[in-house]
């Protein structure tokens, strides 16, 4: 079973999606449950993929490898390493809570609701696993209409402008690397991608290919000043919607500059550096600021991820500065290993954070701020998961949100001492903008009537947030299974980034 | 060119065995639709759909080889000419299935459209398979000849006959002007016989300042019946003014016929001119893909937006042709095809929509048909997505093919350009499922359609759905007839 695991993880939720499509809108009950027996089901196929990896190699392993379309050498080439693997745990974990957490509160067009995330969920685990760039080009592109669909039918009251914002947003940078992708295609006669890694290419080539995938990935991930499709997809997305674009859809764009830009044009990397380290830097310092003036809950965590990605886009860069400064090449796996941890952090954390908005906004159909107030009077156990997710969101110790900063602010320290005082506004400005959001939407007495009719968690939400705070405690203490899993992995992409690909 | 010769002439008459039978299948309708009475009249219908798909089964039969000529040099038949033929073939009959609806409850069910249909077939297989300059003309006007009384063929509406005069007066302008193109050519290499128009020009006739004039003239001519900017001024009046049932059949069957028209004259006939119409090309390419995109935005009527997403989607299928490489023919045909078969599904909608006295040809009228009928707004998204360029849809890979062409030949700039207009016209395709899925109806009408009509309508979306996801097949078979 182990030879075609992954196969069955990308086509057996969008087949399911396709049968709770056809179950209709009329039969809801039946729409619920398919979808949550799909979803279980991907997860449980998803452990193997961790308790059968082999974290002693770099190569990929469940490597599927047919032929697709011979005319033009594209492969259906699938296999997961070190960087892949906990994302696409990341995925199965996440549709699984979106589904229980969307059981209630979907009102209209519910199969075609749920048969949307489960589609969405088999493209996303194939954008991670795709070895070929057609397929990872096809999965990629193919994701956003689900997403597209999910804002503009269950979105807010200005959906439209943000599901067409964020469409042609994603779009555009996309189709540049698109270029970028049949340029190496028609130099090198394949689509793999572990060819187009080894092969090579000249600084003004690997320059432009660079700019290219920086735009798609840029867009992705979001990185300052191409941020603004977030924060209104973000408030206009339901609340599935916001979990699934948070934890698993802002780290296709980190995923994307650790498997495409850094090994693709590792000397086009070094020298345009400092773009990714200013506009992380910018990401994190000003967006950060940004944050604390949000008037809204799910802009104020919007602008949060961004600041938090700034971290991811930071840790994967910042190895050249290491190099550059000390000429020694120990730390730059930390960058690595810190981004990939603040991926799979943020993923757990941001998800929590939204299905906590989603539960307030449930009962009291409002996203701002002032409309709270007092709510740990009502709902004793919302606040306490609520607390810790914000704690997690600052990145204490002891929450998955310390590994990933840690250890990015531990390279950025090797290279440069000012980078590492940058990055470290993160947990200062962090702690500003969640504790107030707390402060004021939590504690303090009682400012609202609605506030005081609120009832606490049902069964069904205290699991949601309980699983998902076992999951940020689990790898906050102990990070090691994870850290393990990706080390070859990324030590393997340390090597490769350092070694120039220029023909002399 | 050889003197004429009887015996030889009728050696080479089964090369043409398609095209005879559809003509003889034509005059025969025509004669029987004359003792059919009005009750019995949608018999045409079917039975010119069977003469089609019969002599697409001729065609597909027909052993091919490179390439032969025939009929004292005026005809040939190529894998070029046998694949387009029979596409074309398949297309006017699904058109004539989504027709036959439309045209009863447009109280207009008269047999004239299907013989004037089967003849503008006839016209599009003969230009199909030309291999004269003679053949070309000819078929192109038999063709449009037939095409510009179906545009008039409602003949109550005003504004179908304002649209008849002006496909007409400009239609014949290009004739005319391609006519003159053609008759340089002959003057300069004195040939009318493509293969030895190539030979002569390969000679050293490349830089001769008459042949550029002429090969000017051509592209006019070309560039008009493609409908690519400058050339476009008819595509939008056109389209929106026809009885869509015309409308489909404009904008699949005739496109075909003049990508074939651009094949047989451009790389067969000027093929050592390629550095120069090539950059004529990139000119009507570019500005096809900017106003063709950015005017599409602007319009309100469904029939007009697909119009001017026609233009600018002949700028992309321009790209490949002007690569001027085999991977560029087979990226243009691919595309070509492709555009077919989303074009025709998308119009199929348009017709599905309509009724009584109701058109439904404003975007508005799209609103919320996922609530009206799940699967047919489903069905509509699929196209829309293929025509916007997103996998897992076919009108992807016909993205990709061009632009993998035009990037192989260098022109990474042009690739940028149209990659960056997809974008543009991304929105307004878009705005259709925006339309379908996130507003509410304004209208519960239960969506009409014969199951027939149906049928074939879903299998043609999913056709874009299902080549999006295995496209190998169709490249392949490009790749076979244009090596």
């Amino acid at each position: 079973m182990n030879d075609h695991l992954l196969s069955i993880l990308i086509w057996l939720p969008i087949i399911g999606g396709f049968v709770v499509l056809g179950l209709g809108n009329d039969r809801a009950p039946a729409a619920r449950w398919v979808s949550l027996v799909v979803s279980l089901a991907t997860l449980a196929f998803s452990i193997p993929l961790y308790t059968s990896f082999n974290t002693g190699t770099a190569d990929m392993q469940f490597v599927e490898h047919t032929s697709w379309i011979p005319s033009i050498h594209a492969d259906f080439n699938i296999g997961v390493d070190g960087i892949s693997m906990p994302l696409i745990l990341l995925t199965t974990f996440t549709t699984v809570l979106i589904v229980i957490a969307s059981w209630q509160n979907v009102a209209k067009r519910i199969s075609q609701y749920f048969a949307a995330f489960l589609i969405l969920e088999g493209l996303m685990i194939g954008v991670f696993a795709a070895l070929d760039a057609a397929l990872f080009y096809v999965f990629w592109e193919a994701m956003l209409l689900p997403m597209f669909i999910i804002i503009g039918i269950w979105g807010g009251p200005r959906r439209v402008y943000a599901t067409i914002k964020f469409f042609l947003y994603t779009f555009i940078g996309s189709l540049l690397m698109l270029v970028a992708l049949i340029y190496m295609y028609l130099k090198s006669g394949t689509y793999e991608i572990a060819l187009f890694q080894g092969m090579p290419l000249t600084l003004r080539e690997q320059t432009f290919i660079f700019l290219a995938f920086f735009t798609a990935f840029a867009v992705k991930v979001p990185m300052w000043p191409v941020h603004t499709w977030l924060p209104d997809a973000h408030v206009e997305a339901p609340t599935g919607g916001s979990v699934v674009l948070a934890a698993i859809m802002l780290k296709m764009g980190g995923y994307g500059f650790l498997r495409f830009s850094l090994p693709i044009t590792p000397d086009a990397s070094r020298e345009l550096d400092w773009l990714i380290i200013t506009f992380s830097l910018i990401a994190v310092v000003y967006i950060g600021f940004v944050a604390l003036v949000q008037r809204d809950m799910k802009k104020l965590i919007a602008y949060s991820s961004i600041a938090h990605m700034g971290i991811v886009t930071l840790g994967a860069f910042i190895g050249f500065q290491i190099v550059a400064h000390t000429g020694k090449t120990s730390g730059v796996e930390f960058g690595l290993d810190g981004a990939v941890v603040q991926m799979l952090s943020h993923g757990l954390v941001s998800s929590a954070m939204f299905l906590c908005v989603g539960v307030m906004y449930d009962r009291v159909h409002s996203r701002e701020i002032s409309a709270y107030g007092g709510v740990v009077n009502t709902m004793p156990k919302f606040a306490a998961f609520m607390v810790l997710f914000a704690l997690a969101n600052i990145g204490v110790p002891g929450t998955s949100g310390f590994v990933g900063e840690f250890l990015v602010i531990l390279a950025s320290f090797k290279a440069n001492v000012w980078y590492a005082f940058l990055a470290g506004t993160t947990l200062v400005l962090g702690a500003a903008y969640t504790l107030w959001l707390v402060k004021r939407v939590i504690f303090g007495d009682i400012a609202n009537d609605h506030v005081r009719e609120l009832t606490d968690l049902n069964g069904r939400e205290f699991l949601v947030l309980g699983l998902l705070a076992v999951a940020v405690v689990l790898v906050g203490v102990w990070p090691a299974p994870i850290l393990d899993a990706m080390r070859v992995t990324t030590q393997h992409l340390a090597q490769q980034i350092l070694v120039s690909k220029i023909v002399p | 060119m050889n003197g004429f010769n009887v015996a030889e002439f009728n050696a080479g008459l089964h090369y043409a065995t398609p095209e005879i039978f559809l003509g003889l299948a034509a005059c025969a309708i025509l004669l029987l639709d004359l003792v059919l009475d009005d009750s019995r009249r949608s018999w045409t219908g079917v039975l010119a759909t069977v003469a089609l798909l019969v002599t697409a089964v001729l065609s597909a039969v027909q052993p091919v080889g490179p390439r032969v000529v025939a009929l004292g040099g005026l005809f040939e038949l190529d894998r070029m000419a046998q694949a387009l033929k029979v596409v074309t073939l398949i297309t006017v009959a699904v058109v004539f299935v989504y027709s036959t609806d439309y045209l009863k409850r447009r109280a207009i069910l008269k047999g004239e459209y299907y013989v004037l249909g089967l003849f503008a077939t006839l016209g599009a297989m003969a230009l199909i398979s030309a291999a004269n300059l003679i053949t070309l003309y000819l078929g192109l006007e038999l063709l449009s000849l037939c095409l510009y009384a179906m545009v008039a063929f409602d003949r109550d509406s005003g504004i179908a006959a304002e649209s008849a005069i002006k496909y007409f007066v400009l239609g014949s302008m290009a004739s005319g002007t391609l006519l003159y193109g053609m008759s340089i050519v002959y003057g300069v290499t004195g040939h009318l016989d493509l293969a030895s128009i190539a030979m002569v020009i390969r000679s050293g006739y490349a830089a001769n300042i008459g042949l550029l004039f002429g090969i000017a003239f051509i592209i006019v001519g070309v560039g008009f019946k493609l409908g690519a900017v400058p050339f476009h001024m008819w595509i939008p009046d056109v389209y929106e003014g026809s009885p869509t049932c015309v409308t489909v059949f404009i904008g699949t069957a005739s496109k075909l016929a003049a990508f074939a028209l651009a094949m047989r004259l451009l790389p067969e006939a000027l093929g050592a001119s390629q550095p120069d119409w090539s950059q004529m090309l990139v000119v009507l390419a570019v500005l096809s893909m900017v106003i063709g995109n950015v005017v599409a935005i602007a319009q309100t009527n469904i029939k007009r937006m697909l119009a001017y997403s026609t233009i600018s989607h002949i700028g992309y299928i321009l790209l490949g042709i002007l690569a001027g490489t085999p991977q560029g023919y087979q990226a243009a045909m691919f595309y070509m095809i492709s555009y077919v078969i989303v074009a025709s599904g998308a119009f199929g909608v348009v017709l599905l929509l309509a009724r009584q006295g109701f058109e439904s040809d404003k975007l508005v009228d799209f609103k919320g048909l996922n609530a009206r009928s799940p699967w047919f707004a489903g069905m509509m998204a699929i196209l829309m997505f293929s025509l916007a360029g997103v996998p897992p849809f076919i009108g992807f890979w016909a993205k990709l093919g061009v632009v993998q062409a035009v990037l192989g030949v260098s022109y990474t700039w042009l690739a940028v350009v149209a990659v960056l207009f997809s974008v543009v016209g991304a929105f307004f395709y878009l705005r259709v499922v925006k339309l379908m899925y996130f507003d509410d109806p304004t209208d519960s009408t239960q969506i009409g359609g014969s199951t027939l009509m149906r049928t074939v309508l879903s299998l043609n979306a999913l056709a874009a759905f299902v080549l999006g996801v295995v496209p190998g097949s169709l490249i392949a078979l490009c790749q076979h007839v244009l090596p």
